[in-house]
Order: structure tokens, then C-alpha cells, then sequence
């Protein structure tokens, strides 16, 4: 599987251990520059160097628990690997985010399944985004129940943690026609009201369901009125902007913005394009841990790059 | 008016009786399969069908993802179907329906009712 590398803004030199992978991503707050560390990584790591940071905040994305076909009969089994793998890890994150396909049909049933095996993670308390799977009923009642406080049943919401600012958006009940996510004017006004008076210096944590940029129309991974949003977000001096949906990871640097999709905990789609649609993908079952986990660590930057390479949950 | 295949053991047993109903009577059958849409690869199959008023169109999903079956106007939404799951509408006017997947939006066809 095939990410990009994203270019090489200057400022970046700061990081001392920049890579993607893995069940879920922990990230770091280094010299203000937030630094995501693969989970293999900081669980087995015990020397100071990789954990020169500040534990921030974990990602976890698309459980899709509900979820039992070939390409993952146990959905659950894996999220609780997800877990057990981030409880064990030295230094534990202040909080999570989940970035939505929390179940996969927006039963109540999988909702239930997932917020028991969620309290089992210990790692802060948890935010949530919807992804498309949780309100398949165009509503979102069972996740609005469940999940709408933060945000007074709107999805979108936004805090501040250790001096980030965190920014849940919606990007999956205003779909355009082409099958693109949106926002809708009403999130784009708030956000741009939201962002209003904040110090350019101040490290953003956007984070929604759907890529907020085009990764590849045809099969709707991209968010259409993104470019609106970033317009409000390329003054701050450090923007990111965490993905799921398309179950693989894809990168992408642009200005001070940096783009990251998240791996499933569930299973695996193709690449973009190849195939008739972004379908579960089925892989020998040996394979599957490391579609899930910390296979494919591709972009590896200062002294730390030897140890992430070949990082596997399996 | 609308009906959605629920859980899976029920699925099961009612996928034998439709089997057997299959095997009593074929001239029925044959009149069901003429108003099923079939979606399976992202696509609804057929992208076009027309139907006589009143009759009732029946969509399966043969995707290892799930779909729904969403009326542009309003009228019909499905709740997500798994694999094999099935969903009926009974179009009671004339007119022409749009139809597309509220979770792959671009997944589109049109029902003409006469």
C-alpha cells in the first residue's frame, strides 16, 4: 500500500521523530509542532528519545463494529488488540479522538458494543466525529444519543487542550452530488466565527471523517467545500488534519498544513481506484494484523527512521 | 408500505421460504425479478427500470459494504442494508423517482412509475 511523502517545510525540522502507522496514532507536542509517533513505536520504546514530547492525544478510526464479513470476521478482536496495545504503552495520552465509522450499520446494538469496548481504553477521555456508517439513517439519532452533547446535537464542536486547539468537523450528512463530503455553509460559519481572534500561533487539531482534501473523487474521498475551511486555517502556523474513511494512510503537506487519513482498526479497503469500489478488502488472514497495525511506516524522518521501518502488530 | 430484511436468523429462514415459494411457483417469481434492482459493485442494476403503478421495486445488496436506498425527494430511505439484505418500496403514483446511496452518494438511478 502506497502513501505519499509530503514535502519538506522547514519548519518541520523541529520534529524529532515524525511517522505514520499503526492501530492508532499517538501524538506528540514537540517544540509546538505536533508530532505523531507510531503506537508500535512508543509501546515498545522504552528509552526517552521517542517520548521526548508531550503525550497528547491518540487517534483511533473506522472500528465499523457490526461489521463480520471475510475481510474481518471480529471487528471487536481487533479494536481490543487496538487497546490493549495502547494501555500498554509507557506514557499514557491525555485523550483520544475517533474519527467516526464508530460502527457500521448505526445500529443501536453496535453503538453499545463499541462505547463498552472504547471505556476500556485508557487514554483520556474520548472525542468523536460521525463518519457516514454512524447515520446511515440521514439523522444520526443513535449517534446523537450517544455522542451529541459535546456539540448540542450540530457534530461539530471544538476545545482546547494543552494549549492546542481542537476542531471536530461534520463532513458526512451534507454530501454533495458528486459523492463528495461536505460542510455546509452553517459549519463554515461557525468555524470561521470559532477560529475569529485566535493567535496565529496557536497549533490546530482539525479532525473529521472524510479526507478534507480530494484524494480521489470518483469514489467520494474528499471533502467538496473543503477548500472553504482551509481558506480560515492557513494563517495559523500549525494546522492538522485528521482523517479515517478510506482505511489506509494517505499524507499530504501543504503550506503549514499537514494531512493524515488514519488505518482502520477493522479492515482494510484498496487503494485508490483499484477496483469497483472502496469495498472491504480481504487478505490472508496473516496479512491482516499488519493492514491494521504498523506495517508500511513510509515516511521516517531524523535519526529515529531505523526503528519504525519494520514496526508490525502481527 | 416498507419493509427491511431485520436479523440475520429471520433473514435465513425467510430466504428458504422465498426458495421454496421459488420452487411452487416460477411464473411469480419471474414477476417479482422484473421490479428488482440488484446492487452490487457500487452500482445499482438496473441504473433505469420502469414500473407499472403500484408495483413494489425490491433492491438487494450483494456488496460486502453496505448501501441504502435514499429518494432524492423524501419519499423512501432504507435503513442500511449488509449483504444480502433487501428493501421494498411500493410506488403508489406515477412519476419519475431519483434514487441514490446516502452512504456513496454518487450511486445514482431513476425508478419510472406509469
Amino acid at each position: 500500500m502506497s502513501s505519499q511523502t509530503p514535502s519538506d517545510p522547514a519548519r518541520r525540522g523541529a520534529l524529532k521523530c515524525l511517522a505514520f502507522g499503526g492501530a492508532g496514532t499517538l501524538f506528540m507536542l514537540a517544540g509546538g509542532v505536533l508530532a505523531p509517533v507510531d503506537l508500535a513505536l512508543a509501546a515498545s520504546r522504552k528509552d526517552a528519545a521517542a517520548m521526548a514530547g508531550l503525550p497528547l492525544f491518540l487517534q483511533v478510526s473506522d472500528t465499523h463494529i457490526g461489521f463480520n464479513k471475510d475481510a474481518n470476521p471480529d471487528v471487536a478482536g481487533t479494536l481490543k488488540q487496538t487497546i490493549n496495545l495502547v494501555n500498554a504503552m509507557p506514557v499514557r495520552p491525555a485523550l483520544t479522538i475517533h474519527t467516526g465509522d464508530i460502527t457500521h450499520l448505526s445500529k443501536a446494538q453496535e453503538f453499545d458494543t463499541a462505547q463498552q469496548l472504547l471505556s476500556g481504553l485508557h487514554a483520556g477521555e474520548l472525542h468523536t466525529v460521525p463518519g457516514e456508517h454512524d447515520v446511515t439513517d440521514g439523522t444520526g439519532t443513535e449517534y446523537f444519543n450517544r455522542f451529541g452533547a459535546a456539540s448540542a446535537n450540530k457534530g461539530y464542536y471544538s476545545f482546547d487542550h494543552q494549549g492546542v486547539h481542537f476542531i471536530a468537523l461534520v463532513n458526512v450528512m451534507n454530501f454533495k452530488p458528486n459523492g463528495l463530503g461536505g460542510l455546509g455553509d452553517d459549519q463554515l460559519a461557525w468555524l470561521q466565527a470559532d477560529l475569529r481572534g485566535r493567535s496565529s500561533s496557536t497549533p490546530i487539531v482539525v479532525f473529521a471523517h472524510m479526507p478534507m482534501w480530494t484524494i480521489y473523487q470518483p469514489w467520494g474521498w474528499g471533502t467538496g467545500d473543503a477548500d472553504q475551511a482551509m481558506s480560515h486555517l492557513r494563517r495559523f502556523g500549525s494546522v492538522t488534519v485528521l482523517n479515517g474513511h478510506i482505511h489506509q494512510i494517505v499524507q499530504k503537506v501543504e503550506g503549514n498544513i499537514t494531512f493524515h487519513t488514519a488505518r482502520s482498526t477493522a479492515y482494510p479497503q484498496p487503494t485508490a481506484g483499484n477496483g469497483p469500489g472502496p469495498m472491504p478488502l480481504k487478505v490472508p488472514s496473516d496479512q491482516l494484523p499488519r493492514m491494521l497495525g504498523v506495517t508500511n511506516v513510509n515516511f521516517v524522518r531524523h535519526p529515529a527512521a531505523a526503528h519504525l521501518t519494520d514496526s508490525t502488530l502481527a | 408500505m416498507t419493509s427491511k430484511t431485520s436479523p440475520r436468523a429471520r433473514a435465513a429462514r425467510l430466504g428458504a421460504m422465498a426458495l421454496l415459494a421459488l420452487a411452487a411457483a416460477p411464473a411469480i417469481a419471474q414477476a417479482q425479478a422484473a421490479n428488482a434492482v440488484t446492487i452490487k459493485n457500487f452500482m445499482f442494476m438496473p441504473m433505469a427500470l420502469t414500473v407499472k403503478t403500484g408495483a413494489t421495486v425490491t433492491w438487494k445488496n450483494l456488496d460486502g459494504e453496505p448501501h441504502t436506498v435514499v429518494n432524492d425527494a423524501g419519499l423512501f430511505r432504507s435503513s442500511a442494508l449488509d449483504q444480502n439484505d433487501t428493501y421494498r418500496f411500493k410506488f403508489d403514483k406515477p412519476g419519475v423517482y431519483k434514487i441514490f446511496c446516502g452512504i456513496h452518494p454518487n450511486m445514482k438511478e431513476t425508478i419510472t412509475v406509469q
